[in-house]
């Protein structure tokens, strides 16, 4: 992709993102209820406490004006300061975000790992059992409630084999020094394999529970995909040079068949790092879905605008990187 | 003429058609094939097992979930067909519209849409529901509000897709009025990939209820819905099971036969597109 191209893309996206901050802003606002009273809940306080409270959160001043302050604030990287918990909001997000970003990058492995094979074969053997067992536990997949499913799978492992845990990120007894927040990597840099290895139990279910049912959309695409490459001449010539019918499949034909494979992961990443709500809120995993969830139910108008800002910017951002990716794979796609 | 019909040509179509209707009787006939009345706990039978008397067991407040799972068809069947109903009349005509005449209005929307796909689906449901409070007609509107937006880009794409064909350009030729082309010739070449769209967004409506549901902002807890359902199970899931596995069950079921009869339909309507993965942005997981 040439450099002016990008620049093009990067700039377009910005009117779209400075639409979403408003509209989060708008409608945030007109939620039902004082947002003061609500943060405060049956603590007493008085008239004047409530109003420097307001006036220290913008409310008392016109819209328009808070909008130009939280637009000001943003231009600054200022994301404002949660009253409710007490905290800038940069540094809620900060806290959760790796949290958020570790079970993604999981999700899209387990997904990748059942995926790939199972759409490759279910596309090699098009017709057969395999494929259509595949198939038909890919549409299962598809329509399976997420919540619902974790907590089968919460049912099945903690419950009846008791081999894993059901939430949180690692056991409340285990002590661990918080460097870069990831903690796997936290737990390694400690050199304490035990916290490792319970932190990794603790990723299991949730990434299982998200890994299988984004596998079952991926696996139907790479098997779509790979169909339509198996029929191509270029497979033809390939196979009557006489090379080996998988050396065939995985250097000639997966390679094109890959990039609508990596649309979709590229757009189901970008939306993952937005921290999946339901699933979070299932396990209890400390992340930005969870966050974003609680805030909202707290009227934490100031996390919930900057969470939305940070999910559309991921997903304008994803949206860019998978076209960016499609100009790599297929050098003849220009944006 | 009915195309429609030729779902019912393969076993799948015909099994999948079967469970839909099942439901939908079920649902219908609620208030006649249940046990038991839907708010009617009987405390000294809390949280009983599936048995003779209580077929699927009983909540931590002893109502019969059997009974509750019935009542609860209806809730989902209503969000999905009434909001697939509203935002694929207004996706379409508004899609049609603006891959028909282009202009200023095509372009307008077309923001719109950009700013709305921006905004997690849920998150927006969310918000939605915290603002207008729980309730079914709510939990509707939350979700059109947001959900033609799929509707209007593949009416818009199919649009201009025929806008290019030579049988418009025949009408034009002919002196036929544009609106007239638009809603007479080419819409009617529109609507069955929209109908194929319509079928797949019915199921992933209702996980889309029920997840809403299960977070306590969809339907009020008084009615009795399977997202609810399956978030007072959450509570009592290392002993009572069956609390959010059945209403769990009977939601995947439902959702599984409207999913392959929407994709019997697109084989019906457009075999090609099967290979084109055309069924992707409809049918997806909620977040």
């Amino acid at each position: 992709m040439r450099l002016t191209k990008l620049l093009e893309r990067v700039l377009s996206a910005i009117p779209v993102a400075l639409g979403v901050a408003v509209l989060a802003f708008m409608f945030l606002r007109f939620l039902p209820g004082d947002p003061v009273e609500i943060m405060l809940g049956d603590t007493q306080v008085s008239q004047q406490q409530l109003d420097s409270l307001r006036s220290q959160l913008h409310l008392d001043k016109p819209l328009l004006a808070q909008l130009g302050i939280f637009l000001s604030g943003l231009i600054r990287g200022d994301l404002g300061v949660s009253i409710v918990k007490n905290a800038p909001v940069a540094k809620l997000i900060g806290d959760t975000l790796p949290a958020t970003i570790e079970l993604t990058i999981a999700t899209v492995l387990v997904g990748i790992l059942i995926a790939m094979p199972v759409g490759i074969i279910s596309a090699v053997r098009a017709g057969s059992w395999l494929d259509r067992t595949a198939l038909s536990g890919a549409l299962v997949g598809i329509s399976m409630p997420a919540f619902w499913f974790g907590l089968l799978m919460i049912l099945l492992f903690a419950v009846e084999l008791r081999v894993l845990p059901t939430s949180g990120r690692i056991a409340a007894t285990m002590v661990v020094d918080k460097t870069t927040g990831f903690m796997l990597v936290d737990t390694l840099l400690a050199g304490n394999l035990k916290a490792f290895g319970g932190a990794l139990k603790h990723l299991i279910l949730p990434a299982l529970t998200l890994g299988v049912v984004f596998a079952a959309v991926l696996a139907r695409v790479v098997r779509t995909s790979m169909l339509e490459v198996l029929g191509k001449d270029y497979v033809t010539t390939a196979r009557a040079k006489g090379l080996r019918e998988w050396g065939v499949i995985l250097k000639h034909a997966l390679r094109n068949a890959l990039i609508p494979a990596l649309t979709v992961t590229g757009l189901q990443f970008g939306e993952l790092l937005g921290g999946n709500m339901i699933v979070e809120t299932v396990f209890a995993w400390p992340g930005l879905g969870r966050l974003v969830v609680s805030s909202i139910f707290a009227r934490d108008y100031v996390v919930v605008q900057a969470a939305v800002m940070l999910y559309a910017l991921t997903y304008v951002g994803a949206n860019l990187v998978v076209d960016a990716l499609y100009t790599l794979l297929n050098p003849r796609i220009s944006l | 003429m009915n195309r429609a019909a030729g779902v019912f040509a393969t076993p799948l179509g015909r099994i999948s058609a079967t469970i839909v209707a099942t439901y939908v009787l079920a649902a219908a006939l609620a208030p006649v094939l249940a046990p038991y009345g839907p708010e009617a706990g009987d405390l000294a039978q809390r949280l009983a097992p599936p048995s003779a008397q209580h077929w699927f067991g009983t909540d931590s407040l002893g109502r019969d979930i059997l009974t509750r799972t019935l009542y609860g068809a209806r809730v989902s069947l209503l969000v999905g067909i009434l909001t697939v109903a509203i935002t694929a009349a207004f996706g379409t005509v508004v899609g049609a519209v603006g891959g028909f005449y282009r202009g200023a209005f095509d372009a307008v929307v077309g923001r719109v849409t950009e700013l709305l796909l921006a905004f997690p689906y849920l998150i927006f449901a969310i918000g939605m529901m915290a603002f207008l409070g729980p309730g079914f007609a709510n939990l509707v509107a939350a979700l059109s509000l947001k959900g033609w937006v799929e509707f209007y880009r593949l009416a818009r794409g199919e649009t201009l897709d025929q806008g290019q064909r030579e049988y418009v350009e025949a009408s034009r030729a002919l002196g036929q009025k544009r609106p007239r082309t638009l809603f007479r010739e080419v819409l009617p070449n529109v609507l069955p990939a929209i109908s194929v769209l319509s079928t797949l967004r019915i199921g992933y409506f209702m996980v889309l209820e029920a997840s809403l549901s299960f977070l306590g902002v969809g339907i009020p807890p008084n009615i009795p819905a399977w997202g609810s359902m399956i978030s007072e199970g959450r509570g009592v899931l290392f002993i009572a099971w069956w609390v959010s596995t059945i209403p769990g069950i009977a939601l995947l079921v439902l959702v599984l036969a409207i999913n392959l009869l929407g994709e019997s339909l697109q084989e019906v309507y457009a075999p090609r597109n099967k290979r084109r993965g055309f069924a992707r942005p409809a049918v997806g997981k909620v977040r």
